[in-house]
């Protein structure tokens, strides 16, 4: 056991960082003007510590593996209590902390890249990605925002405008970006531009989807939001611990350190710890409710009735567990089936996410993806498994929990023309009467 | 017919592989017993032609055909493409990175030296990782690629020079493809959704290509195979998020379709996340960058090309002439800003097309504009390619029928006073699509070769001369749609924004799909709305107001 926590605690992949920082020179075949520039960024940065010099100095007489342990557990700590202090101050400002979340992890992959190629003295090059940035992020925010502000973009005039002709003003800005990365080509670095711009469009299709994908669910209802992110999160912390405390079996070649006794214990974990939040979480309305912009007070709501989901129901519990525990039946909110089925996901392919981006990590010979917290490394290395869950967790919801929006629905069916209308009007009709919904009585009201 | 299909396609690159032997960017291997190989090129030029006869005529036998010889026809034709040989060697023989001293490529099946590379302890992520870091001048010139016309069409031009012998070629082969276009329209629109399909996956298949050619990642285990898989994957997606709203009828009265469609999204999510595990379950310890640098081209060409290509499908959907006006105005510029550079070409245009010219472009800008007013014209009298494509359950096939709208319908437009000296005339009749016309041909001319800049720049970024080889003289597929590439998805833009609003059968297919009681919540709110507006009167019954409709 000693063994195993002296080879989790040491660092796997200094022995070949420092191979890789002679082959890295060895392997810049940049011109002559090129080498002199780049000699100091020879090597990809290595991890410099970042902790706080007071931080450092209260731990400085532990040892080195437990000052680890200190400073990323304190860091965690602060870390959730900022999650809760955001989640305190409403849905306006968690939109907001995950749009930075958004932009942060773009420009770490994007700095990743010029640090690969060598590509930091391109032309035009940063400006081009943030500027594609820029554009996709508008093009998403305006689909979403439109449909939920929908009152108050059609009394503005200008915002009505924009949100009319919305695709086509997005689409004539990707275009200029487009054009300006085509004559922005130079002679002797078409490839290194094209692989920035390939790049570029993955790390946004990665990144900035995902954003979108989470505000979407927010706005389902920030329970949406908190119990997906913190599945992920315990089952990070509990993979970890179950690991460390119990872990013999690795797991995968990719990351040495993870054991399939974290990866199942870590599992069990997360599913009750699911469980336990969503049943804590159900009984408050500004947890449950649809996020809603109200035009009179000009601010978001969350106040409404409950949806069936949100509320206690009556259970059978199987003949088995009913001898084990000695009750009837147990009283649960039927969120907390799917909740379930959230924890699942995020315990099982979450780790996934985790894989892809050691992998990448891996591959282009980098410790973590920045530096930005002291003991974690980047804010990418703590989001990489939370990649997969936020697109999980909206088609989940579109599959199961809800269909379109009717009222979005009726709103796109009044810009129709009239015959257009009656037709589907009509076979609407003959559906529900088929159905059964709709007698002759009911309909001749 | 599929063999032939791929045999037909093997004499050219049996012909490149005996230049390669000789030597780069020698000509063919002229001279010697030329009575004899006259013989053969003509009986060859005649077995050719019976082949392409036949081949159009499988062509015509499609819409009888059974569902699986259309499977394995597809197989033959698309999937396993002629004229490029997929063996590792003859990947080799083609491959344009070997820095190394190597002449003569071997044929011999597995090539030693690439094999020993693998055992070498060193990382080649190391060693491909300078190919990354190296800018364009530290890679060796490739020499010009040899001729990879058929034998028989140089012997039969043999006599012309090179620079009009090539000028043939091209003519000969747009003008076949140029047929073959017409037939297809010909033939309907469920045929043109399958040619787009067609098109697709061989764009794909040709730049997947060139990224296994650039990367020596042919052999990467499981590599193709989830490439593949992705790229069913999107398309899936694609085409259950599309067909299914204009098939919403057809949909309804089977019982399995109803849940393919309304699980959609998370059956297509499960089968992504069944890839993205296999590619993170396939990473071995010496290739993650190359298996990262695969992954990542992978997503960036199936967003290039199955995107567009669904959306052209979209547009095709809303009637044919959507489709044709626009790809018709991009061939139309390729073809005219060629010719006027040909004739009065002087200004170079941009660094990164040596051959293009200023005069030009704007020559092609102004006739291509002529000829997507004209095209209008004459394909908005049509029925045919005016209405929107309906599946109709009935005759269980499309159909184009309808009244046209208001845009297909002439309208006399006051002409302003200057071009009313200059044509005597007072008013025009135009359709209003023409109008249209002007702003997809602008478009198509000023910002379509864009496109053709970005692949440009791509060839030379990878230092090959074509995407591939499949049409003589002009290169693969994708040179040819390289400047559609933008197109599409600004007519589908263009459509949407300013054309019609939502598509009606996408807002019928949601309607069904929700919960009864918001259904009938929904037919309340609307049927007052009709009511109000007039357009349902209460009293009518329901068989005489589809009457109406329909």
């Amino acid at each position: 056991m000693t063994e195993l926590r002296q080879r989790m605690a040491r660092e796997p992949d200094a022995p070949p960082e420092d191979k890789e920082s002679e082959a890295e020179a060895k392997a810049d075949g940049e011109t002559a003007s090129d080498s002199e520039s780049r000699v100091e960024a020879v090597t990809l940065p290595t991890s410099v510590d970042d902790t706080p010099e007071v931080l450092n100095r209260a731990l400085s007489n532990l040892s080195s593996r437990w000052k680890n342990w200190w400073v990323r557990g304190i860091l965690t700590l602060a870390m959730i209590a900022f999650f809760f202090i955001i989640i305190y101050l409403g849905p306006m400002v968690l939109m907001m902390i995950v749009m930075c979340v958004q932009i942060k992890c773009f420009h770490e992959i994007i700095t990743i890249g010029y640090n690969v190629y060598h590509s930091y003295d391109l032309p035009w090059f940063r400006t081009l990605s943030w500027y594609f940035l820029l554009c996709v992020n508008y093009f998403f925010y305006g689909e979403t925002v439109t449909d939920y502000f929908f009152t108050l973009v059609q009394r503005e005039e200008p915002l009505r405008i924009l949100s009319k002709y919305h695709r086509f003003i997005s689409f004539t800005l990707y275009l200029t970006g487009f054009c300006m990365f085509v004559l922005s080509l130079v002679k002797k670095h078409y490839r290194l531009q094209f692989y920035m711009f390939g790049w570029t469009h993955v790390t946004l299709l990665i990144v900035v989807t995902q954003s979108h994908l989470v505000i979407h669910n927010l706005f389902e209802g920030m329970i949406w939001f908190i119990v997906p992110i913190s599945c992920v999160i315990c089952n990070d912390i509990m993979a970890y611990m179950f690991g460390f405390f119990f872990g013999r079996t690795p797991l995968i070649k990719l990351s040495p350190k993870k054991t399939w006794e974290g990866f199942i214990g870590g599992c069990f974990a997360t599913v009750v710890f699911g469980l336990l939040l969503s049943y804590v979480m159900s009984g408050y309305r500004c947890f449950v409710c649809p996020v809603e912009y109200n035009n009179d007070t000009n601010s978001f709501t969350v106040d409404c009735e409950p949806s069936d989901l949100f509320r206690l129901q009556e259970y059978n519990i199987p003949g088995v567990i009913q001898s084990v525990i000695g009750w009837k039946t147990v009283r649960m909110y039927p969120f907390q089936i799917h909740s379930i089925a959230l924890s699942t996901f995020a315990s099982l392919i979450g780790p996934f996410g985790g894989f892809f981006a050691s992998g990448f990590k891996r591959a282009f010979k980098i410790k973590d993806f920045a530096n930005t917290i002291p003991g974690h490394g980047g804010i990418m290395d703590r989001f990489d498994c939370q990649y997969l869950m936020a697109t999980f967790v909206n088609v989940y919801i579109a599959s199961f929990i809800r269909g379109p929006n009717p009222s979005k629905l009726v709103q796109q069916f009044l810009t129709l023309r009239p015959d257009q209308q009656l037709h589907i009007f009509n076979m609407l009709k003959s559906h529900l009467t088929d159905k059964g919904m709709l007698t002759a009585a009911t309909e001749d009201k | 017919m599929p063999g032939s299909a791929a045999d037909e396609g093997k004499v050219p690159f049996r012909t490149a592989k005996e230049e390669i032997r000789v030597g780069f960017g020698v000509e063919g291997s002229e001279g010697g017993g030329g009575g004899r190989r006259q013989d053969i090129a003509w009986r060859t030029v005649f077995l050719m032609s019976l082949l392409h006869l036949g081949a159009v005529y499988s062509l015509a036998l499609i819409p009888k055909a059974q569902p699986l010889t259309l499977l394995w026809a597809a197989y033959g034709i698309v999937i396993h493409p002629p004229g490029m040989e997929l063996t590792p060697a003859a990947l080799e023989a083609q491959s344009l990175n070997h820095w190394t001293t190597r002449e003569v490529p071997t044929l011999i099946l597995s090539n030693p030296q690439w094999i020993a590379e693998c055992h070498q302890e060193t990382d080649i992520d190391d060693r491909y990782g300078d190919l990354d870091s190296r800018t364009d001048s530290d890679i060796p010139e490739i020499p010009p690629s040899s001729d990879r016309t058929p034998e028989i069409l140089k012997k039969a031009l043999s006599g012309l020079s090179s620079r009009w012998k090539n000028w043939w070629i091209r003519g000969i082969l747009t003008l076949t493809m140029i047929s073959l276009f017409f037939l297809i329209i010909y033939m309907g629109s469920f045929m043109l959704m399958l040619l787009v399909l067609g098109i697709q996956v061989k764009c794909f298949h040709e730049i997947i290509t060139i990224g296994y050619r650039v990367y020596h990642s042919y052999d990467l285990p499981w590599f193709r195979t989830l490439s593949w898989y992705f790229l069913l994957c999107v398309n899936y997606f694609f085409y259950g998020e599309t067909v299914a709203d204009y098939f919403a009828t057809f949909v309804q009265r089977e019982e399995q379709l109803q849940f393919l469609i309304r699980y959609h999204r998370f059956i297509s999510f499960a089968l992504y996340l069944a890839g993205f595990c296999m590619f993170v379950l396939s990473l071995v310890k010496k290739h993650y960058r190359l298996q990262f640098y695969m992954f990542a081209w992978t997503h960036v060409t199936l967003l290039i090309t199955v995107t567009q290509s669904h959306l052209v499908i979209q547009n095709l959907f809303e009637g044919m002439i959507w489709f044709l006006v626009p790809i018709s105005s991009v061939i139309c510029n390729d073809i005219t800003a060629y010719l006027f550079g040909f004739f009065f070409g002087r200004t170079p245009l941009i660094k990164l097309s040596p051959k293009k010219t200023w005069e030009g472009f704007i020559g092609g800008f102004f006739s291509t504009v002529i000829f997507g007013f004209i095209a209008a014209y004459v394909l908005s009298k049509y029925q045919y390619f005016v209405c929107p494509v309906e599946y109709r359950s009935d005759v269980n096939s499309f159909v184009t029928e309808c009244e046209p709208s208001e845009l297909f319908q002439l309208q006399s437009y006051s002409l302003p006073p200057f071009l009313k000296a200059l044509l005597r005339r007072e008013t025009v009749s135009l359709y209003p699509f023409q109008i249209h016309s002007i702003a997809l041909s602008t478009f198509a001319s000023l910002i379509g070769p864009f496109g053709g800049f970005f692949a440009s720049g791509f060839k030379r970024a990878f230092k090959i001369k074509d995407f591939a080889n499949t049409i003589p003289g002009h290169g693969g597929i994708m040179d040819r749609f390289d400047c559609q590439y933008l197109m599409a998805t600004f007519v589908h833009v263009y459509i949407t924004s300013f054309i019609r609003g939502p598509n009606p059968s996408k807002v019928l297919q949601q309607l069904l799909v929700l919960q009864p009681e918001q259904q009938l919540n929904v037919y309340k709110v609307l049927k007052t709305h009709l009511v109000e507006k007039g357009i349902l009167q209460p009293t009518l019954k329901v068989s005489s107001l589809k009457r109406l409709v329909f």
